[in-house]
């Protein structure tokens, strides 16, 4: 029998990142510029016109490897337990993981819901009337099974920076990995997020316990809904006792590698903005949620039964005074936690690109081809 | 072809790559690796394996027109289309087969073939004029008129030694290209 077909888990160490396509300039035309040559030889124009090859390695190149799609692949850890001393160790440690870390979690998970629900409900009910007090105390009940949440993956949690503070015209800013970002952020200040809504579970949890601390729903499908949710968020802000902003400007969630474009609704709100940088640590637990692959279900259990979820949440405050902030800010997030930028936008995944780029290749050979065609 | 959920290599080779979770054997990557005339290493033919079944998002065993779009850098390059004409309904030891053009391994003929092959849109062995011209349209887009395309390519064809009415064989464009620096690789990632 053949070890080789252990291939797909060979050890990956850092893999050079394809070559960006360039979207400001045709390779292909440049290429084909170099190429040409005024040639007395009547088949040196033809040759250039013909030779499609830039093109073609373009494209194949993209098939072979690209760099969007590398966003949203979960890179496997090192491949460890391969021999014969690691792989009952590894054993082992499944079992432990499951067998008694997983039930412990569920236990403690549970108890959290039992206090959170049975204090929400009745202050959510009760208090109707006293709208501040009510909103205080729900406040601290999120936080609180957030908490509860990030005990029951074993998280550890480094928070470097200035704390978020409740003031109005702020908004935070974040890389997306997955939707624990969220609780991991709410654990440290109560946020009111802005977030896709979703079905389920989920959704019900989003429109019941959420709302409550103030969270905007989205969806991505709906075209006319980006007017009523910027609305929405312009009236957030100023609003003087409301939870601080939270939005993730990817849009979606990338695999803690990358980042890719930032959309620029969070920065056209006319306030401050102040980013914040998470990194999870990989040797603990993967937490990059694949939503295409993965279930929201599924991503919690997969944490509560790895050894614990490591991060680093990094928060530093900025004047919003400058020109082409998204990038900017994108630029200082991806740096602080060592991510590689990615010129696509994450809603690629979902739609295809627009044909201004395609387009703006096909300017640049058509300005090439004009100009052969007054040289004569 | 109906394909069985397993991989079963030794009685059936890689058409059978319905299942794409299965494994890539010994004996799969020595047969893609014959049918490519060893353009690619065994280990490049593993990358492109992952790759395969990566973009194979369905696991049907075949990469469909539309998953090859959700590579926005293919998908905004000029020639996607054509090149999708090629790639369609491609299994895994054709795809090999289908990117063997831009190995370095392979010699400059096979590369002009591909080249040939993509401008020879019904496939007759002859490249025309107006399949010239399909592509030349592909590559400018509207930022030129119908009129001044055809006008450079009759020019440049004239002044080549070929008329608008002459139909180019693979032996005309190994002639035209054959002498040229031309560079068409690619480089798999191999882990």
């Amino acid at each position: 029998m053949s070890w080789t077909c252990i291939a797909p888990t060979l050890k990956i160490t850092t893999r050079p990142d394809p070559p960006s396509t360039s979207l400001t300039a045709s390779s292909a035309c440049n290429s084909s510029s170099l190429h040409f040559r005024r040639s007395r030889f009547g088949l040196g124009a033809f040759r250039d016109l013909l030779d499609i090859s830039p093109t073609l390695t373009e494209a194949a190149g993209a098939i072979v490897d690209d760099s969007f799609t590398r966003c949203f692949k979960s890179i496997p850890p090192e491949f460890w337990n391969w021999n014969i001393y690691l792989f009952p160790l590894w054993c082992f440690g499944v079992l432990v993981r499951h067998l008694i870390l997983f039930p412990a979690r569920v236990l403690i998970l549970t108890i959290g819901w039992i206090i959170f629900l049975s204090s929400f409900i009745p202050v959510h009910l009760l208090l109707k009337g006293h709208d501040t007090l009510r909103r205080k105390l729900e406040r601290l009940l999120v936080e609180l099974i957030c908490c509860f949440f990030v005990a029951s993956w074993s998280g550890v949690v480094n928070y470097h920076g200035p704390r978020p503070s409740i003031r109005p015209k702020q908004v935070y800013v974040a890389n997306h990995t997955s939707m624990i970002d969220f609780i991991v952020l709410q654990q440290m200040t109560a946020f009111a997020v802005i977030m896709q809504k979703h079905p389920g579970w989920v959704g019900f949890l989003q429109s019941t316990i959420l709302e409550s601390v103030g969270c905007i729903w989205f969806n991505r499908t709906e075209a006319k809904d980006r007017e009523i949710v910027a609305r929405k968020l312009r009236d957030h802000v100023q609003g003087a006792d409301n939870n601080p902003l939270l939005i993730f400007p990817e849009g979606t969630c990338v695999n803690n590698h990358y980042t890719v474009m930032f959309k620029k609704g969070a920065f056209e709100l006319g306030c401050m903005v102040c980013p914040i940088a998470i990194k999870y640590n990989k040797i603990f637990a993967d937490a990059f949620w694949n939503s295409r692959k993965q279930s929201f279900t599924m991503h919690l259990l997969q944490l509560t039964t790895s050894w614990a979820v490591v991060c680093d949440v990094i928060c530093f405050c900025i004047d919003n005074l400058i020109y082409g902030l998204s990038t900017w800010v994108r630029d200082m997030i991806s740096i602080r936690a060592g991510l590689k930028k990615v010129p696509w936008d994450g809603y690629l995944k979902y739609s295809c690109p627009s044909p201004k780029h395609r387009e703006r290749k096909q300017r640049s050979f058509a300005e090439w081809v004009l100009r052969r065609l007054e040289e004569k | 072809m109906i394909r069985p959920a397993q991989s079963l290599s030794l009685t059936h080779p890689l058409a059978i790559m319905g299942n794409t979770s299965s494994m890539l054997t010994q004996y799969d990557i020595e047969e893609v690796q014959e049918h490519c005339k060893h353009a690619f290493s065994q280990q490049e033919i593993v990358s492109l394996y992952q790759r395969f079944c990566q973009l194979d998002r369905n696991g049907g065993g075949f990469i469909l027109t539309d998953e090859f779009l959700t590579v926005p850098e293919f998908a905004v390059n000029p020639l996607s289309q054509r090149l999708l004409r090629m790639l369609n309904s491609l299994n895994f030891k054709e795809f090999v087969a289908f990117l063997s053009a831009f190995s370095p391994r392979v010699p400059l003929q096979q590369k002009i073939e591909f080249i040939f092959k993509l401008y020879d849109s019904d496939n007759n062995g002859k490249v025309t004029f107006h399949d010239m011209l399909d592509v030349l349209r592909d590559l400018t887009g509207q930022f030129i008129s119908e009129q001044q395309r055809e006008q450079v390519l009759t020019r440049v064809l004239e002044e080549a030694g070929y008329t608008k009415d002459s139909m180019l064989v693979l032996s005309d464009f190994v002639k035209i290209l054959g002498s040229s620096d031309l560079k068409m690789e690619v480089e798999v990632p191999v882990d």
